[in-house]
């Protein structure tokens, strides 16, 4: 077993893991933070995408001891309980951005992500293109291109970053 | 996944010491190729040493002659770097071409050639721009060091550390993507260096990367796109599969070394116009 401690979401945690436990069943599973979703398993999907140290990642393809040290943050940290939305998260509500919901956190996380590092006006080609690791099989797209650009709109004038 | 035994050493000699005193153990960079085979159950090392915590591995810098990147830089700080897009920004594109976002932000340079997947990108820059792959305990040749599918001249307890890319005239690297996998049916990295032209391709050899010298000497004399019209690439040695023929490989390693070839003369002519603090061009209106 090994000892890992890690901030997840703004809370400190630290648990012992068997090292072969991925960062996606750690969060799932240990700390029942079920929003981040195993979708192929296979790191191609995009529904497992969190923020490790601010930056998109899939943790179904790192390991939970990789994140020892780390700043981990999940789709529930986007906004706090009974807060409003985040903005990204309010303009997939907003444009339709999802049918079953299934690959939603992954793109939240991956757009927010995108927005931290492209800025809050975004082409469609930019935004199409960086979703590239991120599989939707209901909407064809189009919803999620107009959420998450109406989204990074939204962030600029949004304290929730 | 089966159990594994996981380390985290500080330094590169605590890593090598790790290699040598327990058989079959592996390093893990960004971990997305091992992580993934280990899942499957194709890959079960006892040992995992990780090197995430070792300090100095993730430098991006010119010194001299040589652009020099550090064995666990990640793909996405290749792809941004402000340095390597000055020095090669051939290779930065081909860091931006990698995988998808999230899979840049872990994914490493000594990671990706030290597996030296046959459809990998790195390795045929590698190999055009005539690196030099440095480790803990030597300097290898790109042409020294790749070897085939999935080998490298790598022992069993050595780490690189760093990879030097001469500074090259100009270069380009042109990537036909595989519409399912995205990884490349076919990449072609042309570099035009001080001495020589050389032509790498990856994702075709059967083999592996490998370089076309029919091309590089054609190149050699007068560096455009028309030179190459004509010579034959021949499909022996290529692969064939569900998703392209070695036929089609052939003909494809022709048609993206000429785009390259284009891609590098106009980026050169791009960077020798914005040198020159010319006007502006007036934006089309």
């Amino acid at each position: 077993m090994a000892k890992i401690s890690m901030i997840v979401n703004g809370n400190p945690v630290t648990a012992n893991v068997d090292p072969r436990t991925l960062l996606v069943q750690f969060l799932r599973e240990n700390l029942r933070l079920t929003g981040t979703h195993v979708g192929c398993d296979t790191s191609q999907c995009g529904a497992c995408v969190v923020h490790l140290d601010g930056k998109a990642v899939k943790s179904c393809t790192t390991l939970a001891v990789m994140a020892d040290g780390h700043e981990v943050r999940t789709i529930e940290g986007l906004a706090a309980d009974g807060a409003p939305l985040h903005p990204m998260q309010e303009a997939f509500r907003e444009h339709h951005g999802l049918q079953c919901g299934f690959c939603t956190p992954g793109m939240i996380m991956t757009a927010v992500d995108l927005v931290h590092r492209k800025g809050h006006e975004l082409s469609d080609e930019t935004i199409r293109e960086e979703l590239e690791g991120n599989l939707c099989r209901c909407t064809g797209y189009q919803n999620i291109v107009q959420s998450i650009a109406a989204g990074a709109k939204a962030m600029a004038k949004s304290d929730l970053a | 996944m089966y159990e594994f035994k996981y380390h985290r050493p500080a330094t590169v000699r605590q890593a090598a010491n790790l290699l040598t005193k327990n058989e079959d153990a592996k390093l893990v960079a960004g971990g997305h190729t091992l992580v993934p085979v280990m899942k499957q159950r194709l890959a079960s090392p006892p040992h995992l040493v990780d090197l995430s915590h070792v300090e100095g591995l993730d430098t991006i810098e010119v010194k001299g002659r040589n652009l020099v990147i550090g064995a666990m830089a990640r793909h996405a700080e290749v792809a941004s770097s402000a340095t390597v897009g000055e020095a090669i920004p051939a290779l930065a594109h081909l860091a931006s071409l990698i995988g998808d976002p999230a899979v840049r932000h872990r994914g490493t340079i000594g990671g990706s050639i030290a597996n030296n997947d046959p459809t990998a990108d790195y390795p045929a820059a590698c190999l055009a721009l005539g690196a030099t792959i440095v480790t803990n305990k030597r300097k290898l040749k790109a042409e020294e060091f790749f070897l085939g599918l999935f080998t490298t001249a790598l022992e069993p307890d050595e780490i690189i550390t760093k990879v030097s890319f001469p500074l090259a005239k100009k270069a380009a690297y042109v990537k036909f993507r595989n519409q399912a996998s995205r990884y490349a049916l076919v990449g072609v990295f042309v570099a035009r260096r001080p001495s020589d032209v050389r032509v790498a391709v990856t994702g075709a050899g059967g083999n592996g990367v490998f370089r076309v010298t029919a091309f590089e000497e054609a190149l050699q004399k007068r560096f455009s796109p028309k030179v190459l019209e004509g010579i034959p690439v021949s499909a022996e040695g290529l692969n064939s599969d569900i998703h392209g023929s070695a036929e089609y490989r052939a003909h494809l390693i022709g048609v993206l070394a000429r785009r390259a070839v284009d891609a590098a003369n106009a980026e050169a002519k791009a960077s020798s116009a914005s040198d020159g603090a010319a006007e502006p061009e007036a934006p089309a209106s």
